[in-house]
C-alpha cells in the first residue's frame, strides 16, 4: 500500500519546508535574547546607535561563535569514534 | 508531527526521511544547548570578531561540557550501585 512518488515528495517537501521555517524562527528567537541581554542593559526610549551597533556586531559573533561550536562538536565526536 | 503519523505506516521512505530529519533536529537541539551555556560563560561584550582567547574558551566549553556529561552519568551509576538501585524498602 506504498503511496504514489508524486505525493510522497510532497509530503516531504512540506516538511522541509516547515522545518525550515521553524529553525529560522528559533533562530531569531536565540539572537534576540542574547543579543538583546548583551547590549540593551538600561531599555531608554529607542535604541541608541552604540546599542544598535552592539546587536549587530552580536549576530555576527552569534554566527562565528555557531560555527566554532559546531567544528569543535563535530571534531570531539570524530574523537570519540576512533577511540573506540 | 502527528500529521505525518499515519502515512509513515505505510511508506518506508517516508519513515526514512523524518528520522533522518529527526536525527537532525536532535544535533541541532545538542549545538543549541552548548551554545547558550558557552556563550554565558565565553563571550563579554559583542565585538568585531572573536578573538583567540574566546574561541579557545568556546571549543573548551564544548569538550568540558561533555566531559562533565561523562563524569556525571558514570558517577551517577556508581550512586545507584551503592545503593542497591534506589530501591526503598
Amino acid at each position: 500500500m506504498a503511496m504514489d512518488s508524486a505525493k510522497r515528495g510532497e509530503i516531504m517537501e512540506l516538511a522541509k519546508q516547515q522545518i525550515a521555517v521553524a529553525n529560522a524562527q528559533e533562530l531569531l528567537s536565540k539572537m534576540t535574547q542574547r543579543c538583546f541581554k548583551k547590549c540593551v542593559n538600561k531599555p531608554g526610549s529607542s535604541l541608541d546607535s552604540s546599542e544598535q551597533k552592539c546587536i549587530s556586531m552580536c549576530m555576527d559573533r552569534f554566527m562565528d561563535s555557531w560555527d566554532l561550536i559546531s567544528r569543535a562538536y563535530g571534531q570531539r565526536l570524530q574523537r570519540e569514534q576512533q577511540n573506540q | 508531527m502527528s500529521d505525518y503519523e499515519n502515512v509513515s505506516a505505510i511508506d518506508q521512505e517516508l519513515q526514512d526521511f523524518l528520522d533522518l530529519e529527526k536525527q537532525k533536529a536532535q544535533v541541532n537541539a545538542q549545538l543549541d544547548e552548548f551554545n547558550e551555556i558557552c556563550w554565558e560563560k565565553c563571550i563579554g561584550r559583542p565585538s568585531t570578531k572573536l578573538d583567540h582567547a574566546t574561541e579557545m574558551c568556546l571549543s573548551n566549553c564544548v569538550d568540558r561540557f561533555i566531559d562533565t556529561s561523562v563524569l556525571i552519568t558514570k558517577r551517577f551509576a556508581e550512586i545507584l550501585n551503592k545503593r542497591g538501585g534506589m530501591n526503598d524498602n
